[in-house]
């Protein structure tokens, strides 16, 4: 298959502002004749929904949680980049756009994370006109800090609570559409299947989690803005019902999936503490700023952390990283604490930690300041673990936090099915290799807010698209898939729980294709997943019915998908002989034990092409180009 | 630990309901509570008695989505404690505890401790926004704003419609909701040219759904979460006897659906 990115050509800066006067336009009388179906309520569907239905179209938006305002974009933490350069600190567009594809370590297309950059800066403007409460200085003007990957401060903040405040910014603009009649909101209700019709997506096939009832839902294009899949892992920083559904069975209808194995491994989450475990929770990475991170010297050191001299512990990241020290990109830092715990150093009982240290922080700036900037995240942690940062460092660990891959989208955001867009953390567009911190929240709200709603409208006024029924034959087809699925899981009366099964698969997945991978245990993940999966089928116990509110089968249906997702990771985590990034393969590292890119051979987006149960996906490659950021080692030294 | 749950089970919304009882011999105090019902969970499925369903998302006192009474206690009654970020180590081998959904009228149950809160989001589109479509914004410095405004508003917003509030209030009023959403976009200067508007219509919307008046018990701001200040509720009536005054007559519109 041809990938067409569809990337302009001439100058990068003036490039996305040439290509909108290109594009062509919807008129206003005609935007309501056209029907829009946002999948995902979170930054990029909240954004879309709301901007579309602003712009006049009729917008139908659907999410899987009891209201819009409870997407996971609401957990972030710790703030969103924008190059302001508020702080007349040297930032500008370009640097943003320069630190975006080299902490993405050279596996992100230029002119996408040029226009990121760009609008970054309109983001900002939006959400203080929403009313988004930023973190402000005395003068009333708005304040900033610094995060991983970064010299210098763009990051805006709201507390430790930014993409809560973000988010309820693009709900309330999306409840006012709502208000006004222009979107109509479908809470509860799961995406399960994609409607194709002459190879154009028009429509989804929904399940009313109230009621168990199939719908079927026709639109003249599709957004899917569903988030990421990493609660493959089982454990992760991700809510509980994140999962990868709406994208992976819009994969089985002829969507590219791309660069599947980039996951991100985020460096400062709250250890495990045992088998029950459902989540991992993350500590903001803006904690990075003022916290030093150490282990002990000495291995197996069980003294308490405040009786350990400062001359016996080894503060590895300043040691390794002196110009970025604790701020070094996350990948970096996730597989720095991992080094140090392989090697016997790692606290706590687990000897799975190291030590986020705030004594100095506190003894500088008073712990009153630290209050300040950091105090829900302190008290969040103090309630998991019953220890009191301000007394005791904190313990953290990596865990699974976000996915750089996701469906192929060109420039325009749209996959390779006419009329299906993917937005944010869904697509794979802008992140390359790796995300530097504070970019999702950017990411989403630049897709939702300034992308998508001049693309749609090039899209529409280009194909337009005709009218078609909900009772043809494709949405039949699809429907029919789906009650059989449901059959299935509800018949096989098996014995085990559909979580003992998801736990079993994170832990394959994060054993063989988590922080580090190597090509035999690839291959070991690929023999064990298909066995899982074939026991999954048969031996999984989904008591109730369809036509009902039923958690388990909710769940059933998402760790079917999961099973094949993950299977996917491993083959492209193992067709990729280099390191970049979040992917770093074990046989592929400098002798300083850094990342190991090969540029002329891997310098290319996977996309993936699915060809049907039991048959092997087709690689295609889209090659990467890079005229203005010139690939190099990244050192962070 | 061993513990006993007595745990409010409902079929659906047309279903009776009943308490029933469950014993949890493995209970440790590193659970969260909800990880202490995934493990009930686990074990009912095995014995194939259908799990109870609870509504939870993010499990770390974000999402709003998670919440249930623990013994007549919103949230199990923990300051600044969703139900998702309460462990184990707060109770004792041999607690009894009892289990039940939001009781109010506006929230119906989904089933057993799942509620339906959507009355909460037709409060928000009522008025509970600032009009700003997108891409008429000026830039972000062009307006100051003073920090103990900003800090407040911050305040305020921290709400994360959980509806603990409603369901602590003998009443089972929402003030404590609407007035942190009218306090938060109030006490900014984006929010002024609204802020009559925004105060009648979302007190309106407030009434028409099935929530009572407030009768400044604080039930509410003791169940808190994220420990809204009762000022907020002081805040809405203000700004409502000062728009219903000064404000001309407006027709306003229900919001449904």
């Amino acid at each position: 298959m041809e990938l067409k990115s569809n990337v302009p050509t001439g100058p990068i800066e003036q490039a996305w502002d040439k290509h909108k006067f290109e594009l062509k336009l919807v008129n206003p009388a005609n935007k309501r004749k056209y029907n829009i179906i946002v999948v995902g309520s979170g930054l990029a569907g909240g954004a879309a929904a709301a901007s579309l239905g602003e712009l006049g179209y009729n917008v139908q938006c659907f999410c899987y949680q009891d209201s819009p305002r409870r997407a996971h974009s609401i957990a972030a933490q710790g703030g969103i980049n924008a190059a302001k350069n508020y702080h007349n600190d040297g930032d500008s567009v370009y640097r943003l756009f320069y630190d975006t594809v080299k902490g993405g370590d050279f596996r992100a297309r230029e002119y996408n994370v040029y226009r990121l950059a760009q609008v970054s800066v309109n983001i900002i403007d939006q959400c203080v006109a929403q009313g988004v409460p930023f973190a402000r200085e005395y003068g009333g003007l708005l304040d900033n800090r610094s995060f991983g990957g970064a010299q210098v401060s763009r990051t805006f903040y709201a507390r430790g609570q930014t993409g809560q405040q973000l988010l309820l910014g693009a709900y309330q603009a999306l409840e006012r559409q709502i208000g006004l009649g222009q979107v109509k909101m479908y809470p509860r209700t799961e995406m399960l299947d994609l409607v194709v019709v002459d190879g154009v997506a028009r429509g989804i096939v929904a399940r009313d989690m109230m009621t168990g009832k199939i719908d079927v839902h026709m639109g003249d294009a599709v957004i899917l803005a569903t988030g990421g899949y990493g609660n493959v892992f089982y454990l992760s920083t991700n809510a509980k019902g994140c999962n990868v559904t709406a994208t992976w069975r819009a994969h089985k209808r002829g969507a590219l999936f791309a660069n599947p194995c980039y996951t991100q491994i985020h460096p400062t989450c709250i250890p495990v503490a045992g088998d029950y475990q459902s989540k991992l929770t993350l500590m903001s990475e803006s904690l990075r700023n003022d916290g030093r991170i150490w282990v002990p010297k000495q291995k197996g050191d069980q003294r308490p952390p405040n009786t350990i001299p400062e001359n016996e512990r080894d503060y590895y990241l300043e040691r390794r990283y002196p110009s970025f020290g604790n701020l070094v990109p996350r990948d970096i830092a996730s597989r720095a604490a991992k080094h140090e715990c392989d090697e016997g150093r790692g606290v706590g009982p687990s000897g799975l930690g190291v030590y986020l240290d705030f004594a100095d922080a506190i003894k500088r700036l008073g712990a009153q300041k630290i209050q300040e900037r950091y105090g829900n995240l302190f008290e969040m942690y103090e309630r998991i673990t019953g220890e009191n940062p301000y007394l005791v460092p904190m313990r953290i660990y990596p865990a699974s936090h976000y996915t750089m891959g996701g469906l192929w989208v060109d420039y325009n955001l749209m996959s390779t099915i006419p009329g299906l867009f993917v937005l944010g953390e869904a697509n794979f567009s802008d992140h390359g290799a790796n995300r530097l911190g504070a970019s999702a929240l950017m990411q989403g709200l630049a897709d939702g807010y300034f992308v998508i709603p001049y693309t749609i409208g090039n899209y529409l006024a280009t194909a337009k698209p005709a009218k078609v029924a909900a009772n043809c034959l494709e949405a039949k087809e699809a429907v029919s898939n789906i009650e059989c699925i449901t059959k299935k899981l509800l018949n096989a009366n098996g014995t085990r729980t559909v979580d003992s099964f998801h736990r079993e698969l994170g832990k394959i997945i994060w054993d063989y294709c988590g922080m580090a991978r190597n090509a035999a245990g690839l291959q070991k993940a690929l023999g064990l997943i298909p066995q899982l999966r074939d026991e999954f089928w048969k031996n999984v116990k989904v008591l109730g019915s369809n036509d009902e509110f039923n958690q388990s089968l909710e769940k059933a249906g998402r760790v079917a998908d999961f099973f094949e997702l993950g299977e996917l990771m491993c083959i492209d985590a193992l067709d990729r002989d280099e390191s970049c990034g979040g992917h770093f393969r074990e046989e592929y590292q400098t002798p300083e034990g850094e990342a190991q890119r090969d540029d002329e051979k891997f310098s290319y987006v996977a996309a993936w092409e699915y060809k049907g149960a039991g048959q092997s996906p087709v690689l295609n490659k889209e090659p990467l180009t890079f005229n203005y950021v010139h690939p190099s080692q990244r050192s962070y030294k | 630990m061993k513990l006993t749950l007595h745990i409010w089970r409902q079929k659906n919304a047309q279903d009776q309901g009943r308490m029933v009882r469950y014993e949890v011999p493995n209970a440790n105090e590193h659970m969260s509570f909800l990880e202490m019902l995934d493990v009930l969970n686990e074990s009912l499925i095995e014995k194939g008695e259908e799990p109870v369903a609870f509504d939870h998302d993010c499990r770390e006192g974000i999402c709003g989505m998670c919440g249930m009474m623990i013994n007549g206690k919103a949230h199990g009654g923990f300051p600044g404690t969703t139900v998702c970020q309460l462990h184990m180590r707060h109770f004792k081998d041999g607690d009894e505890l009892w289990l039940e959904p939001w009781r109010a009228k506006a929230f119906p149950v989904v089933k057993d401790l799942a509620v339906n809160r959507g009355a909460l989001d037709r409060i928000i589109a009522a008025g509970g926004y600032i009009t700003a479509p997108t891409g008429s914004a000026p830039d972000g410095n062009a307006i100051p704003v003073r920090k103990t405004n900003s800090d407040l508003a911050m305040d305020a917003a921290a709400c994360i419609g959980c509806g603990a509030c409603v369901a602590a209030c003998p009443n089972a009023a929402a003030a404590l909701f609407t007035g942190a959403k009218i306090s938060h976009l109030g006490l900014l200067p984006q929010g002024q040219a609204e802020r009559d508007k925004r105060a009648i219509a979302m007190v309106q919307q407030m009434k028409l759904e099935d929530f009572a008046n407030c009768t400044n018990i604080g039930e509410c701001v003791a169940a808190c979460p994220k420990e809204i200040k009762l000022e907020v509720i002081a805040r809405m009536n203000r700004d409502y006897l000062k728009a219903a005054i000064s404000e001309r007559p407006m027709e306003l519109k229900e919001v449904s659906g």
